[in-house]
């Protein structure tokens, strides 16, 4: 009886330290992940120079000697994002109120699983309809010599931004204690009004963190903007021209890269670059997050 | 005055109903335009036949085996921790700097671009630990990435259960592993299983991590062991839509189809078992 006692809290005491170790894993692979990246990537800077590669304005890997600027792989992330943000932000924050505080209650089931069903969506399946629908579309709407461009990448990148964007603007607005909007109704205002001027600040930081992370999966994805930009590694003159994205460099180059070579480092380096970006933008989310709560 | 702001409410939810057309409304119409185009290509033979003549004809058989290979892989690494991760944060962490830690590396980890977890399960598991490319180093990279999702789907589940079911267990002398594996896990089971299945959903169509880390190009056979190279149907489609020309419209729509309704029927279950376990609660 004793025995069997001891050994219930030994395996007791094994499981609650497996637990333990779990729960700290998360940590455990953030680690893992940047150092496996600049064990790799920080090679690179033995021959090129932190500056040359961040503001370089050649990317010709191949070529002899090879150029690692990455300035206008940066300019194409930066071009796809800001075109995606200035589509997707206005129109997810307003389906999130309609969802979240207009819609009556079976529409809005049926919008939630429309969300969540695009939420599901492979990006190489959407990546692949985008070539087949957008592409020309843009290519003949604009007249233009090839629909493979930032602003195809921008379009398609608002839409699969959506539902972070949505989802998480929609629980901010729920989580807005319903007396805010009960007091503003009481007191005369409309619906709109109540919307407009109580609920909408009241969850102004859970909507910042819904924009950021937004932000975050569109600077992320690469599938998608792979198969619809172009990749084009120069610096463009307008949304109207294929332009190349960090993410895409990475995917396309590293299949043909001979490991150990400048090159190879170069796309890790890159993807340094990529994993300091998304954690900063989650970090301001998770800011913007807490704020709310107190 | 009273009639204006009428008026303008009247404006406002139109907008709003607007935008949320433009939203739903293509998902919708590119549904129904993958089925309308994919549909002729479903044959049996399609689905369980070797690609062949360079993948211009045949079927996508090896893809889809691939494919299963790596979510069932996945989910074997990710289900237990992701679970017992979930039970730490929700059972037994205290409001502390490390909890807090623990949840801004779990929203990183969701966070971090699919092609970052292609490089670094390319540096870890296929260069420094030596599996090169194959199932088991994909289904690693692919397990740390759906992490998130089964952690956080797990501990809305766990934190749903009642306190006091568990103040009933404790108070009766059960140990708190105990109570935590008699009384709280059989009532968070659905919403488990919920956020398992969304794991395998974007395990099956994520392209960008199995790129460098198993996807073979052309395999006309199947995968023999996990150390083994694997096609896989969202890398194929990625293939077979921009690497080889002259292949017929109807093979890339085919393959799109059967990775979407893979995608979709897993999404389908999750939300049915979530909706019977929310309907089923009386609590």
């Amino acid at each position: 009886m004793q025995k069997n006692f001891n050994g219930k809290l030994v395996k007791e005491w094994v499981i609650e330290r497996c637990i333990y170790l779990s729960g700290i894993a998360s940590i455990i692979f953030v680690g893992l992940i940047f150092i496996f990246l600049a064990k790799e990537g920080f090679s690179l800077f033995k021959t090129v120079s932190v500056s040359d590669f961040l503001l370089g304005q050649k990317w010709y890997p191949i070529s002899t000697p090879a150029q690692f600027g990455i300035l206008p792989l940066i300019v194409g992330s930066l071009y796809v994002t800001l075109g995606a943000t200035i589509i997707a932000v206005p129109i997810g924050i307003a389906s999130a109120v309609y969802i979240a505080e207009v819609a009556p209650v079976k529409t809005r089931e049926i919008l939630k699983s429309g969300i969540e069903v695009l939420a599901a969506i492979p990006s190489v399946v959407l990546g692949f309809i985008g070539m087949m629908t957008l592409v020309p579309w843009v290519k003949n709407t604009f007249h233009l010599p090839t629909g493979l461009t930032a602003f195809s990448g921008a379009l398609m990148l608002a839409f699969m931004a959506m539902p972070t964007i949505v989802s998480i603007a929609e629980d901010a607005l729920n989580a807005v204690p319903k007396r805010y909007k009960e007091a503003a109704l009481a007191l005369g205002a409309t619906r709109w009004q109540a919307i407009w001027r109580v609920i909408f600040p009241a969850a102004s930081s859970g909507i910042l963190a819904a924009v950021m992370l937004g932000i975050g999966r569109v600077i992320g994805e690469t599938m998608a903007v792979m198969m619809i930009t172009g990749n084009a590694a120069r610096i463009p003159n307008s949304l109207f021209e294929p332009v190349r994205t960090l993410t895409a460099t990475v995917a396309a180059e590293m299949g043909e890269t001979v490991r150990g070579s400048d090159h190879y480092f170069a796309l890790f380096a890159i993807g340094i670059v990529l994993f300091i970006i998304t954690f900063f933008i989650n970090l301001i989310a998770d800011l913007a997050v807490h704020r709310k709560l107190k | 005055m009273i009639k204006n702001a009428y008026t303008r409410e009247k404006l406002a939810f139109s907008i709003l109903f607007l935008s949320t057309l433009v939203v739903v409304l293509p998902v919708i119409l590119i549904l129904i335009y993958i089925i309308y185009q994919g549909w002729h290509a479903i044959s049996w033979d399609f689905l369980t036949q070797m690609p062949k003549r360079g993948m211009r004809e045949g079927g996508i058989f090896p893809a889809i085996v691939g494919t299963l290979w790596l979510v069932l892989g996945t989910l074997i690494f990710a289900l237990p921790l992701g679970v017992l991760s979930a039970i730490y944060l929700s059972e037994y962490a205290k409001d502390n700097f490390l909890t807090r830690a623990v949840k801004l590396a779990i929203i990183n980890l969701a966070g971090v671009p699919s092609v970052v977890y292609g490089l670094f399960g390319l540096g870890i598991f296929v260069i420094f630990l030596k599996f090169g490319a194959s199932i088991l180093a994909g289904s690693l990279t692919l397990a740390i990435m759906v992490l998130p999702i089964i952690i956080t789907t797990t501990r809305e589940a766990l934190d749903s259960v009642p306190q006091s079911f568990r103040q009933v267990s404790l108070s009766l002398g059960v140990s708190k592993w105990e109570t935590i594996r008699r009384v709280v896990l059989p009532h968070a089971l659905p919403g488990i299983l919920t956020g398992m299945i969304l794991a395998v959903s974007r395990a099956a169509g994520e392209t960008a991590p199995i790129l460098f880390t198993v996807a073979a190009f052309y395999l006309p056979r199947l995968p023999k062991s996990i150390f083994d190279q694997a096609m896989a149907l969202p890398y194929h489609l990625y293939v077979i839509s921009t690497q080889v020309p002259n292949i017929k419209l109807e093979i890339r729509y085919g393959t799109a189809l059967v990775l979407l309704m893979i995608v979709l029927s897993l999404n389908l279950v999750a939300i049915l078992v979530r909706a019977q376990f929310r309907k089923k609660r009386k609590w």
